[in-house]
């Protein structure tokens, strides 16, 4: 056995450590670590609740939001808020910028370089490109001069020596199979990507004044609507929001989802491998904010060892956090599990002293605690989700799917693979990206009817609250389940814990040993070069980690405190 | 060395661009950095014969806010940024390569680009307990920030995480993070503090040492003059409302509607030194208070522990002039210090 170490993971966000044991060149077994720890929810101990969403959302800036509304969600929940339609409508049309925003991005970004390679683009014919691309859709750049100034600009770089970010990847490796033109086509829309994600998050800018880290407010939202002012939401700034919108829809059904099917149909092995473990959990996406009326936009699913017709409701009470392999300790032991209400968190770091060459993965290895549902790993996310739509068949997941692996020539079980989740990621924009333009229309009625609220002051005021209050946020991140859970003593949180997507797929072994997703998935993989390992960032990518998100830790839960913050 | 290496007029004149386009592109840049129009002719010259900087971007502490910011300029398109204004030489984010040849990347980087490279840091940094927080490739935080700065031309630390320590240096800050310029003592830092920045300022920065090869003119924090030298509230658009003496009561009341200034829903716009202003974000589309939110001082050292978001600098009763106003600016600073310290003496005695 030999032991392969991967640190940094790149083309993440945050720090990823990846162990595995190898023999003939194929992994018998991996490990999952996250090396850093800032301790968010020890910093939100003893504050208002009012302003923990501001703290919350600096948990990740890539997923920027997703923290700051499940906070919101949390506190609006413990404390009974209602949240006006308008409101619930603006954040809607927010969450569905930053699943577009996201998905593309990572898709470009942060996913693309592992199955094109930039150095193949410059011995594409520009002509054949732009015919191969106009084969796959109608997007206006797709003219030969466009992919020759492409071509140019990267031979620019590759001539002069300075490859930038594209230097030193594993540009021989023998798993880009690619024809030059798919990599010139590729390439190019890494760059349009690059420039359009930067204009379409004004969404984001129009009711939360900027982008990364937007503002929100408990009971609603801070921007106001009046048609007839020119500094609230009026008619000329919801009109930039559907142009926005529209672009959003262009860029996903006539780039995006184009090249994400031409990439699939070159690499069909990666259908067959890259699983993990078959369970899957969706804990919802409210309909709206709260989970309370029962009503979900992606309804919470359990699926268990890949049976979609036996799936099941979602207990929130089911959900537990083992840190028997995480540096921390539990004051009942590290073998057991907490609910996130009962959630504690002393730091205890037993690994080896930096600088350190392999991790003690035996005993502790990672600050990622292990969440399991019913006892079990599960995977969260966009495989978890369109398989969710797919069991229950809403916003037509059964079509959708079947349609998409029908052009692939594969079967359903195709998608329980590395490129099954990348896939799923692509065809769920899909889905949010025209709810975007049905909530864009539900909110211009609802003001067209004369309600202009955005916010619920009601509660605004402490003396109105309850002394003690417990509460939960859902929200499903683009990179999957995410759940806040607050509890409010005495008017300032008492404990605060975030349980997130990253955390349920990238997560240390439990108290059983069983392993989570991103370990369970990589065993087995062949890898053509150790020292250069593509395979294993291919299906680590395809889950689209946020180690920043994963990596928090919770106050100790029982005392309330009766500090008085000026 | 230079030789082979192309400066940003050669890249425009490959792109097909006239030299009357890359000269208008770069009065834009002299704009935003606040050049003065005599020193065109300098950043012309400098534009058209230096090589693309090579920029080494560290995080630490992070969550990559700041890097989502960096690619979200829009005087300067984010694929023109990282293809012909700089070679980003390593970038855990955007890079290649992973593990090994990432780590090669950088040290190819530093060794090649010696005395020259600029090296932005995001993210606080712990040196605490050997640096078991924070730990890229096995080894500590602390010790890559040392081995990276060593050689660099530049330090940017970019954001307030590693500007000032940030939200992790937040009250009881548990991991021991610190600010970069606290771990390199002797050395001169530029600050680019936001959580995040905007990302026009980050690459104004940036392209600002490649036209002029010294560090942009800092205040005493550390932070360039042109962008942080006036406060949100000099140059809001809601002043004329504060001077009068209208302001929100709560958020969507009728005066919120009509853009009535934010003071009294806790806006932080008088003691936060901040571009937001006047340069904007997203393309100079809004900003916080622009948006209906009180700017809550994000730019600003410690703003973490300055107590509630929402609690207005001081308290404002009746008769309300400029006069009155300035002076209750300055004693809710001074209220908000105050606030502050108590928070945190309360906080740790409990």
């Amino acid at each position: 056995m030999k032991r392969l170490v991967i640190d940094p993971v790149t083309r993440i966000e945050g720090h990823l450590r990846i162990e595995a044991e190898i023999q003939d060149n194929t992994i018998k077994s991996a490990y999952s670590s996250g090396t850093m720890v800032r301790g968010i929810e020890i910093i939100l101990k003893g504050r208002d609740p009012r302003e923990a969403w501001v703290f919350a959302q600096r948990i990740c800036g890539v997923c920027t939001m997703v923290h700051a509304l499940a906070s919101i969600r949390a506190v609006e929940d413990a404390l009974d808020i209602k949240v006006p339609k308008n409101a619930s409508l603006i954040r809607k049309l927010m969450i569905g910028t930053l699943f577009v925003h996201d998905h593309v991005v990572h898709f470009y970004h942060l996913h693309a370089l592992d199955w094109i390679n930039p150095l193949q683009a410059i011995k594409a014919d520009p002509v054949k490109a732009s015919e191969f691309a106009r084969s796959l859709s109608n997007y206006e750049k797709s003219t030969p001069s466009y992919f020759k100034e492409v071509q140019d600009r990267i031979r620019t770089q590759v001539e002069r020596g300075q490859l930038g970010i594209f230097n030193k990847g594993y540009w021989n490796h023998p798993e880009y199979r690619l024809p030059p033109e798919v990599n010139l086509m590729v390439l190019a829309h890494y760059m349009d990507a690059l420039n359009w994600q930067a204009q379409i998050v004004q969404v984001h800018t129009i009711f939360g004044g900027k982008n990364p880290h937007p503002n929100f407010a408990v009971g609603g939202m801070p921007s106001p609507i009046d048609l007839q002012s020119d500094t609230a939401i009026n008619m000329e700034k919801l009109s930039r929001v559907k142009t926005l919108i529209n672009q959003m829809l262009e860029f996903v059904e006539r780039v995006y989802v184009p090249d994400l099917i031409a990439i699939a149909s070159f690499y069909k092995d990666w259908f067959e491998k890259g699983e993990g473990i078959g369970n899957f959990l969706v804990l919802g996406e409210p309909e709206f904010d709260s989970y309370r009326d029962g009503k979900f936009f992606i309804p919470p699913t359990f699926i268990k060892n890949r049976d979609l017709k036996a799936y099941e409701d979602v207990d929130y009470s089911k959900v537990e956090e083992y840190v028997t392999h995480s540096w921390y300790k539990y004051t009942k032991g590290d073998h057991v599990g907490l609910h996130p209400f009962e959630g504690e968190t002393v730091f205890n770091y037993t690994g080896p002293e930096p600088p350190y060459e392999q991790l003690k993965v035996e005993a502790k290895y990672s600050w990622l605690k292990s969440p399991r549902y019913k006892g079990l790993p599960a995977e969260v996310g966009p495989l978890a989700r369109m398989l969710a739509l797919y069991a229950r068949n809403v916003h037509d997941a059964r079509h959708i799917l079947d349609s998409t692996l029908a052009r692939l020539g594969l079967p359903i079980e195709a998608i329980f693979s590395t490129m099954g989740r990348t896939l799923s990621r692509g065809l769920e924009t899909v889905i949010y990206a025209h709810a975007m333009k049905r909530w864009y229309d539900e909110l211009l009625e609802n003001i067209k009817s004369g309600d202009l609220k955005v916010f619920n002051s009601d509660k605004w005021d402490p003396s109105t609250w309850k002394r003690e209050a417990k509460g939960l946020g859902l929200m499903e991140a683009p990179r999957g389940s995410l759940s806040h859970w607050v509890h409010i003593s005495g008017g300032k949180i008492a404990n605060y814990q975030a349980v997130v997507p990253t955390t349920w797929n990238a997560s240390p072994r439990d108290a059983k040993g069983q392993l989570s997703p991103y370990e369970a998935s990589l065993v087995g993989h062949k890898l053509a070069n150790p020292t250069e390992p593509l395979e294993v960032l291919r299906t680590i990518h395809s889950f689209d980690p946020c180690l920043a998100c994963a990596v928090h830790l919770y106050a100790e839960d029982g005392h309330t405190l009766s500090v008085q913050v000026l | 060395m230079f030789k082979n290496m192309e400066s940003l007029y050669d890249l425009y004149k490959n792109k097909g661009y006239s030299r009357r386009e890359f000269l208008r592109s770069i009065m834009l840049l002299s704009a935003t950095l606040g050049f003065p129009p005599s020193m065109f002719p300098d950043v012309v010259k400098a534009l058209e014969s230096r090589p693309k900087p090579a920029v080494i971007w560290l995080e630490f502490q992070d969550c990559a806010g700041c890097t989502e910011s960096f690619i979200k300029s829009t005087s300067i398109l984010p694929a023109d940024v990282l293809l012909d204004y700089i070679s980003l030489e390593y970038h855990e984010t955007l890079m290649a390569p992973s593990g090994f040849y990432a780590e090669e990347s950088k040290k190819e980087a530093i060794e090649k680009h010696r005395g020259r490279y600029i090296l932005v840091v995001e993210g606080s940094v712990s040196p605490k307990d050997r640096g078991v927080y924070c730990t890229i490739g096995g080894k500590s935080n602390a010790e890559l920030l040392q081995e990276a700065a060593e050689g660099a031309g530049l330090i940017i630390a970019v954001g307030s995480c590693a500007s000032w320590g940030g939200i992790p240096y937040a009250y009881p800050n548990p991991t021991g993070a610190v600010a970069v310029s606290k771990l390199l003592k002797g050395k001169e830092v530029v600050n680019i503090p936001g959580c995040p920045p905007i990302g026009d300022v980050i690459v104004s920065v940036i392209a600002g040492y490649t036209i002029t090869g010294k560090p942009p003119e800092l205040d005493s924090l550390g932070r360039p003059k042109a962008f942080y030298g006036q406060t949100i509230h000099d140059r809001c658009y809601r002043r004329p409302f504060y001077n009068a003496g209208r302001f929100a009561e709560s958020f969507d009341d009728e005066k919120a509607k009509k853009g009535y200034c934010l003071y009294k829903l806790g806006c932080k716009g008088p003691m936060t030194r901040n571009a937001c202003a006047t340069i904007r974000w997203n393309g100079g589309l809004s900003f916080p208070i622009q948006s209906g939110h009180p700017c809550f001082g994000c730019s600003e050292p410690d703003f973490w522990d300055r107590g509630f978001v929402y609690t207005p600098l001081s308290v404002v009763e009746g008769g309300f002039g400029p006069k009155e106003a300035l002076l209750s600016v300055t004693v809710g600073a001074a209220l908000g210090a105050g606030a502050a310290y108590l928070n945190k003496k309360l906080r740790g005695g409990k």
